[in-house]
């Protein structure tokens, strides 16, 4: 569904993404990991081209995105991140309609499609006329994942869209997600620093370092057979917060 | 006080008339230039520079620039397109105060649409909006409410800047201000300033509203302030007739320079023209400059006023040398006004305003001066006190040359402190009107001039081309002014004003009913 072949992308002399292919298969979740500054976020702005890759090429649904216009390209992609980045000016009804209505679905379709939204994010319909800034962080991040799936699409790319919440807050909403996700079998790319999350919601996850793909796996295989050091340290952090919690839970404190 | 709260209502509506325009032309303006500014980063700077800079001339003098400017543009205009445009009046005033109020909404815009949240507008692009959608769906609205507050800032500017407004011939309510600091009549003067202040006000408020109603999307405070300033506009638009008597022909415009003899005479004029020719419409428009005057008479703007010989010989005609006796230049300015510009010297009104040293009688009499001739000893120990413009003048220069006359110091100043700083003391001598009823009021002396090198003021009726061409019933009346009003009339005319507080048109009408 996703496919990046070769691609890279360079800020005069640096490189920020280099020779990265992978493939999403339709439905699939693929986690990006890899420290900041690994070029995690470059390579997830370039499958909607928010950032131009320098070489290699993108495509989407089997299309070179390159020659589809930036603005139809993203309104058949989801988008979703940590900033939410939701308008304010508008209520929490018209910022989850926004794609719809660039889509110029008539109003009646629209409504019906927020209101869907709405309660399959778990957020009270009376929320729908308010204001974004009367809404908690965790609510404004739900109504920033309804934004992101209203204008039905195939594929969602999302940027630790839950990095900012509190761990209760945050692991409800990634479980909604997920189910939500597979219900509609909707193809995701991913970037989370938090590696428990990807071993949690990911197909497959893959493993960037100085803006190059390192390794990419299924969880257990990944844990099972880390290709590099970077990747052995990666994981290395929910291992050891795993022995540590283990002897706690066993009853032995 | 009265006399002048009549037109309190015209002139309140001319200013926000002219306020409103200029705000709505700065807003058409500033607005787009702004968004197209700030989606060019690297022009930004230069176009907020620029606006900054047309914000640091002094408003009054950006206004009399505009007057030159628009009579270029106008003549230009005239000989390519045939259109006529006016260079006094509300054309150069919009002008100055549309490129006043601009900056303001401007730089507002600009900052508007820089502070717009950066997630917000990457969610926006990220949702598939293309830039224009991005701009109206999301960055203008977001901007809206601080370029609104710029507009706000732009209406307490241009609200205060537009009494300037009178100078060159807009009406505003800078007629009460100018008029009443030239006549000191210091309520008169508090009328206009409370009157422009309240303006202001009320135009800051309605414009919160809206801006209110914008940045909180309170659509009962933005229907509410958006409906106030309808209301506004409205009232501007409301005809108050300035003019008195009615009629459908435009009215006949009376001009008058800036100083109480004008200010009376123009009222006289009036008065005289709604008497002797029953039918036409008269306005006043008083507190012009004087070059201002003569360039509008001659491009018809302004129909009638006073000037007098001597500024017309030097100013106009450009004469210089020695001066013709008072028959012999009245006759040539006669000849030479009609035969360059088509316009008519109605009448001598019988009175010269001539420009004169003055000094405190006590002090001349200490001095032992009477006569010009005689200052030349003593001007070195002594501070000339003069109006804006004497120093320029011909006079001045043929004065300092004649006589060799050197001050210690000498201070331009409004003419209507000139007396008062005589009176006062601050200053020695100062460059008095012969006809002003302050000589004689105040206690003051007039040096005499033998040498003849100030030339003679006679007070003389112009009548501009086309009224002169087109109503000879107009002229002709005017021309029965000749030799009605002496020296000492005149003086005491100015003294009701100057002295007693009456009011111009309440001394012209008690003349006229002579």
């Amino acid at each position: 569904m996703i496919e990046l072949v070769a691609v890279g992308r360079r800020y005069g002399d640096r490189i920020a993404v280099e020779d990265v292919s992978l493939q999403v298969a339709p439905g699939e979740l693929v986690a990006l990991v890899g420290a900041s500054g690994s070029g995690k976020t470059t390579t997830l702005k370039m499958v909607n081209r928010l950032i131009e890759p320098t070489t290699g090429i993108v495509r989407v649904a089997g299309r070179d995105v390159s020659g589809v216009s930036g603005p139809a390209l993203r309104r058949g992609i989801g988008y979703c991140f940590q900033q939410i980045g939701l308008f304010p000016h508008l209520s929490v009804a018209e910022n989850v309609g926004v794609v719809p209505s660039l889509l110029g679905w008539d109003a009646t379709r629209i409504r019906r499609r927020v209101a869907d939204l709405l309660s399959w994010l778990e957020l009270p319909a009376e929320l729908g006329p308010r204001a974004p800034a009367e809404l908690s962080g965790g609510q404004q991040q739900r109504v920033g994942i309804a934004r992101a799936l209203a204008g039905e699409p195939d594929v969602l790319l999302m940027d630790e869209p839950f990095g900012a919440l509190d761990p209760i807050t945050r692991e409800t909403l990634q479980q909604r997600f997920q189910e939500i996700r597979r219900e509609l079998g909707i193809t995701t790319l991913f970037v989370t620093h938090d590696m428990v999350e990807a071993l949690r919601l990911a197909d497959r996850i893959a493993v960037l370092d100085h803006g190059r793909l390192v390794q990419i796996d299924a969880p257990q295989r990944l844990l099972r057979a880390p290709a590099t050091d970077v990747v052995v340290q990666l994981l290395a952090t929910p291992r050891r917060q795993a022995a540590a919690l283990e002897p706690l839970l066993a009853g032995r404190a | 006080m009265r006399e002048w709260l009549v037109d309190l209502p015209a002139y309140s509506a001319a200013h926000l008339q002219l306020s409103l325009w200029a705000l709505a032309l700065a807003a058409g303006v500033s607005m787009p230039l702004g968004i197209w500014a700030s989606r060019r980063p690297r022009l930004a700077p230069t176009v907020l520079g620029t606006a900054g800079a047309l914000q640091t001339i002094p408003s009054l003098a950006l206004l009399a620039f505009m007057v030159p400017l628009l009579a270029t543009i106008g003549g230009w205009s005239a000989r390519v397109w045939g259109i006529e445009i006016a260079a006094i009046g509300r054309g150069p005033a919009l002008l100055a105060l549309t490129l006043y109020g601009t900056l303001p909404i401007l730089q507002n815009t600009v900052t508007g649409l820089a502070g717009v949240d950066p997630a917000v507008r990457e969610a926006a692009t990220a949702m598939g909006m293309t830039d224009r959608q991005r701009l109206w769906r999301v960055e203008f609205p977001l901007a809206l409410p601080v370029m609104v507050a710029g507009l706000r800032t732009a209406a307490v500017w241009v609200v205060g800047t537009a009494t300037l407004a009178t100078a060159v011939g807009a009406p505003s309510l800078g007629h009460f201000i100018f008029s009443g600091l030239q006549t000191r009549n210091y309520a008169t003067v508090s009328v206009g300033c409370f009157a422009a202040g309240a303006l202001a006000i009320v135009l800051e408020r309605t414009i919160r509203l809206v801006e209110r109603g914008l940045a909180r999307r309170r659509r009962g405070s933005l229907l509410g302030g958006l409906a106030a300033l309808a209301g506004l506009a409205l009232l501007a638009a409301v005809p108050f007739g300035s003019d008195r008597s009615g009629g459908g022909e435009a009215p006949i415009v009376i001009g008058a320079k800036n100083f109480t003899e004008q200010y009376v005479l123009a009222e006289i004029l009036a008065g005289w023209i709604d008497r002797e020719a029953p039918g036409a419409s008269t306005q006043v428009l008083a507190s012009l400059g004087s070059t201002v005057l003569f360039d509008a008479l001659r491009a018809d703007e302004v129909d009638v006023y006073v000037d007098y010989t001597g500024t017309l010989w030097t100013t106009v005609l450009n004469r210089r040398g020695p001066n013709p006796p008072r028959e012999a230049m009245l006759a040539e300015l006669r000849a030479a006004l009609r035969e360059q510009y088509g316009i008519e010297v109605a009448a001598a009104l019988g009175f010269e305003n001539a420009y004169a040293l003055a000094m405190r009688a006590a002090s001349a009499r200490e001095l032992g001066i009477t006569r010009v001739a005689e200052l030349a000893r003593v001007a070195p120990q002594l501070e000339l006190g003069t109006d804006y413009e004497f120093l320029a003048r011909p006079e001045w220069r043929a004065l300092t040359a004649s006589y060799g006359l050197s001050f210690r110091a000498t201070r331009s100043m409004d003419p209507s402190l000139m007396y008062q700083a005589l009176a006062r003391g601050q200053v020695d001598v100062i460059s008095a009107f012969s006809s002003d009823g302050r000589i004689a009021a105040l206690d003051l002396v007039v040096l005499r001039e033998e040498r003849g090198v100030i030339p003679p003021y006679d007070a003389v009726v112009l009548v501009g081309p086309r009224l002169a061409r087109e109503r000879p019933e107009i002229l002709e009346a005017l021309r029965r002014l000749e030799g009605t009003i002496d020296a000492d009339a005149m003086r005491r005319l100015n003294g009701l004003v100057d002295q007693a507080g009456s009011s111009p048109r309440a001394v012209a009408r008690e003349w006229l009913a002579d």
